[in-house]
């Protein structure tokens, strides 16, 4: 990914999939939010789920780095060119009236996307306690992929009229 | 020879015969020596060599408006003069002076009886190298009223000096012909001599008294877009606000002026634009945004002929509807009119300081007669009325903690400026609640519909609403440029053995019903006076007030101006 | 505090208010919204050094969802209002943000010659191609063939070409962002805010409500294959061939700003009335 920061270093890499936890809970709670000023409490309880789940993860990064101070260092480098950073969920995609099925849609292409960064990070560090780290952070990744796949399993799939909404927008100004 | 406690002369002249500068030179020069004056002018639609009538009024006394026949008509040329012929009448008293070869006298003149004389003004010109005919007239007109050659010809050195050495020989030479010319006339009537007045006196215009005021209230930004008869407030303001630490900016519409001026202010600035009718028209609904975000500005407007496009060059008092109305919604501001060209220093003065303590918009309602008549005036005194906003400095941390449109005493909250740490709002012009975040709760609407109301309705306005003179069971009602007109009728009125009184007030909104009813208290006869087809006045006055006895109304739209005579003639007539 | 200090301090979240916007669940400005907060945050500007001044419509209502100063105008005038704020206080920053309806359509005019007069000021323009807020009408960037109700059939005319106008008219930096790439448009904006002058920035962000078409436009945007340039002659050759989706910086100008020294009494008032004395 030519527009990902470059990971030199444990501390770099560390930063980084904090940075990425960081953020997804940050647009986790930020779509919980406009869910729930849109009222649609079901939406907001699962993206507030979301964010605690990312919230966890964030938090163990934090506890796995030890005296390396995180959260500095991921302001200092931890940036994305374009785009986003991976596991933010595509805020382009929410819908006032989406389901479930549709918020783990977003959460499992967020994770997917994580996932591909940290192997592209295990494809390319030349440091081998780099790769070692990437490759558990891609073990990571890949059973909270697996588990969004669980989830997903679990709603149906949402109907054809999923968005039709009978009353019409309301102009304010 | 009789001396006259007033006498009147018109200049009229076309096509670059220099009319209006020999007006003002006769102006400038009679009060110079001390006398009052007061000068207006009439003007055909060309810009350049149109014909053109100065129009002036001296006397020894404080003068505010012209009388009803000229004593002395001075023609430099008479092409097109019959336009002015309503506007400067003449009777078998006056005194009539033209140019052999400056065309037929002007259908109305002619049969007016005057007493006509014949200058070759013209030919004298011809024989002065780089001579002018309106220099001629002006020492005609000097030799006239009994004003020293010397003080006109001091005063064509001062004024004529940037125009070198010829061009002043040239007009001393003018001078000395015109009161040459008139060795052999009997002439009966002369001005009185001045009374010495131990004031400075100063020769100014109403637009200027404007522009004055508001820099000594305190406005140091203004947006400018031209109009007639507006113009000259900017003008003045663009240079003399940079001295005072200001700016002007020219905007590229009246649109964006009001905005200007509101981005300005909100940023704390004390800010002004002028304007007429229909720039006013375009500045409403951003006049509302001012209101409803209460942010305080002043928006000067010199009434013309309307509606539309209207007669841009002549007055009339017919925008005291929209001033007062215009906006959608309730939006309750202040607006106030100056009586004089004196007094728009002060009414403006007195605006930019109300509106800045009320936070709100105050329209300034000016018009052409006094905005483009020039006066003698004694210095105007200094006043203590100086903007000075409540503002909101030391906010606590508390996030949120700042309430910009608090509910509170006097109505008046006050206002963080942009840089105060703490201070964050959004002025805005949806309906908002103390924070100043939107809402459409009907408590929030009403809270603040009740603020904006009670801050004005609770602030001590003191005696300057209005003016109120006189006695007597029959009261003059006006306002604006027709008080003076009023005063000088109730004079003649007094000198026949009757008694009248003047109320004339200075803020017309918001209305002063206390005031009023104290002021019309035992009157049998209300005269109302106004310059609106639409009798604006009366109407504001029926909705605001109640009106004690028998109401009549003198009303007339513009171009030409209601006189001291007719007022006079309508309380004579008015006998109960 | 060092300014070093300052921006290391300065989080996103600080510029952010609490109010929580009424914009639909999938909307750009939500987006423009974290560039705006990241900008600020790496300008380390205290949120009470900035005002944002906006007019009418959807884009118009971001001031009260920072922190903020902030100004919501009337329809179309808020450059106006910006920039009688910034001459008279030139120690804040002034960013003015408006859609394409507000700025280009009755703002138009005022567009013209903000970009003439130069004053140092940033106006961010979120450009979705029709009116959101009064349900869907085209504006003067919807595309020819485009069916609204207001435009049965499409309203068959050329749409703006804002990045020109703004070229042709003086604006001393010109640019055009994806609300899509929130990181790339955050630095954008902050180059416009440092730039000195008038800098232009368009944002296209797209409406999900009334235009779910436009989120075709993540595969649409690229970068533009240039650099920024300083002269407005190439400027102008390149915008003849944009596409309307070239992302980056078109033009960097070195026009002076206009700013009136303003503040500074040189004058007694006194002096201000002897032109008056007879």
């Amino acid at each position: 990914m030519s527009n990902a920061p470059t990971v030199s270093s444990l501390a770099d890499l560390l930063a980084v999939a904090y940075q990425i936890e960081a953020d997804a809970v940050e647009r986790y709670d930020l779509l919980a939010g406009q869910m729930e000023t849109h009222n649609n409490p079901e939406l907001t309880a699962v993206f507030r789920d979301l964010a605690r789940a990312e919230g966890i993860h964030r938090d163990e990064i934090q506890r796995l780095a030890g005296d390396i101070d995180v959260i500095a260092h991921a302001r200092r480098m931890a940036k994305w060119a374009h785009g986003e950073s991976p596991e933010e969920a595509d805020l382009g995609a929410a819908h006032y009236m989406m389901t479930p099925w549709h918020a783990l849609e977003l959460a499992l292409a967020a994770e997917k996307r994580a996932l591909a960064f940290f192997k592209s990070v295990v494809e390319t560090a030349t440091d081998p306690h780099i790769t070692k780290m990437a490759e558990e952070f891609v073990e990571e990744e890949t059973d909270h992929v697996n588990l969004v796949y669980r989830l997903m399993n679990k709603y149906l799939l949402p109907p054809h009229s999923w968005s039709e909404d009978l009353d019409p927008p309301i102009p304010q100004d | 020879m009789k001396d006259s406690q007033s006498i009147s002369i018109a200049f009229v002249g076309s096509g670059g015969a220099g009319a209006l500068t020999a007006g003002n030179f006769l102006l400038e020069a009679a009060c110079a020596a001390g006398w009052q004056g007061l000068l207006t002018r009439s003007v055909g639609p060309q810009i350049r060599g149109g014909e053109a009538a100065a129009l002036v009024r001296l006397a020894t006394h404080s003068i505010e408006c012209m009388p009803e026949q000229f004593d002395v008509l001075i023609g430099i040329d008479w092409l097109n003069a019959q336009r002015f012929g309503a506007e400067i009448e003449v009777g078998p008293q006056s005194l009539v002076i033209g140019d052999p070869r400056g065309g037929a006298l002007p259908p109305r003149v002619a049969a007016a009886g005057a007493r006509v004389v014949s200058v070759p003004m013209k030919d004298m010109a011809k024989a002065i190298p780089d001579g002018r005919t309106n220099m001629i007239a002006f020492g005609i007109a000097g030799k006239l009223l009994g004003l020293s050659q010397d003080v006109c010809s001091a005063l064509l050195a001062k004024r004529l000096g940037d125009k070198g050495q010829a061009a002043i020989e040239a007009s001393q030479a003018g001078l000395q012909a015109g009161y040459d010319s008139l060795r052999d006339l009997e002439f009966n009537l002369r001005l009185a001599p001045p009374k010495q007045s131990a004031t400075k006196r100063w020769l100014v215009s109403g637009n200027e008294m404007t522009a004055l005021g508001a820099v000594r209230g305190g406005i140091r930004f203004a947006a400018a877009y031209p109009i007639t008869p507006a113009t000259e407030i900017l003008e003045w303001l663009a240079p003399n606000l940079v001295k005072a630490g200001g700016a002007l900016l020219q905007a590229e519409d009246e649109l964006a002026a009001i905005n200007m001026i509101i981005g300005a202010s909100y940023g704390g600035t004390p800010s002004l634009t002028a304007t007429s009718g229909p720039g006013l028209s375009l500045m409403i609904e951003a006049l509302g945004l001012a209101t409803a975000a209460e942010i305080p500005l002043v928006i000067i407007d010199v009434m013309r002929g309307g509606p539309s496009t209207g007669i841009p060059t002549k007055s009339e008092q017919a925008d005291l509807n929209i001033a007062v109305y215009g906006c959608h919604g309730d939006a309750p501001h202040l607006v106030l009119a100056p009586q004089s060209v004196g007094d728009c220093l002060f009414t403006t003065q007195w605006a930019v300081h109300l509106a800045e303590a009320l936070q709100t918009p105050a329209i300034v309602l000016s018009d052409q007669f006094i905005g483009q008549a020039r006066a003698a005036i004694g210095r105007p005194a200094d006043v203590a009325f100086v903007g000075q906003r409540r503002t909101a400095s030391d906010i606590g941390s508390a996030a949120g903690a700042y309430r910009r449109y608090a509910i509170a005493g006097s109505g008046v909250s006050p206002m963080a400026l942009p840089g105060t740490p703490g201070g964050q709002y959004t002025a805005d012009g949806l309906t908002h609640n103390e924070r100043g975040v939107p809402t459409s709760a009907a408590s929030d609407h009403e809270a603040q519909l009740d603020k904006r109301q009670h801050k004005l309705e609770r602030f001590a306005y003191g005696d300057h609403w209005a003016t109120i003179e006189g006695d007597g069971d029959l009261a003059v009602v006006t306002w604006g440029s027709l008080t003076g007109v009023a005063r000088e009728a109730i004079g003649r009125v007094n000198r026949d053995g009757v008694e009248a009184s003047l109320l004339a007030p200075r803020l017309l909104f918001p209305a002063q019903p206390a005031g009023l009813a104290a002021a019309l208290e035992g009157k049998k006869r209300v005269l109302v006076v106004e310059q609106s087809h639409g009798g604006q006045f009366h109407r504001y006055l029926r909705a605001h007030y109640d009106l004690p006895g028998v109401v009549k109304v003198l009303n007339r739209p513009g171009p030409l101006p209601i006189r001291a005579s007719e007022i006079h003639r309508a309380i004579m007539q008015w006998r109960s | 505090m060092s300014s070093v200090d300052e921006r290391l301090a300065c989080k996103p979240a600080d510029y952010k208010s609490d109010i929580k916007p009424i914009w639909c669940p999938g909307c750009g400005d939500y987006h423009v919204l974290m560039s705006f907060t990241r900008a600020f945050a790496e300008l380390g500007l205290p949120p009470e050094r900035i005002v944002v001044v906006s007019g009418i419509g959807c884009s118009s209502r971001i001031p009260a969802y920072t922190n903020c100063y902030g100004f919501h105008g009337v329809h179309g005038r808020s450059l106006a209002l910006g920039a009688g704020l910034k001459v008279t206080r030139p120690d804040l920053t002034v960013v003015v943000a408006s859609g394409d309806g507000d700025g280009y359509s009755i703002g138009g005019n005022h567009f013209l010659h903000a970009c003439r007069r130069n004053i140092d000021m940033t106006y961010v323009v979120m450009d979705n191609h029709i009116y959101g807020m009064t349900k869907g009408q085209p504006s003067p960037t919807t595309e020819p063939e485009f069916d609204t109700a207001l435009s049965p059939g499409g309203t068959g005319l050329r749409p703006f070409h804002p990045l020109a106008v703004a070229l042709a008219s003086g604006a001393n930096f010109v640019a055009r962002c994806f609300s899509g790439e929130p990181n790339e448009t955050a630095s954008i904006l902050v180059e416009a805010i440092r730039h000195p002058g008038f800098s232009f920035v368009e944002i296209l962000s797209p409406c999900v409500t009334f235009r779910p078409d436009e989120r075709e436009w993540k595969n649409l945007v690229h970068r533009a294959p240039v650099a920024a340039t300083s002269d407005p002659a190439r400027a102008a050759r390149r915008i003849m061939t944009d596409d309307g989706f070239n992302l980056g910086i078109l033009y960097r100008g070195d026009r002076k700003p206009y700013q009136p020294a303003v503040g500074h009494t040189s004058i007694d008032l006194s002096e201000l009335e002897k032109d008056f004395e007879l």
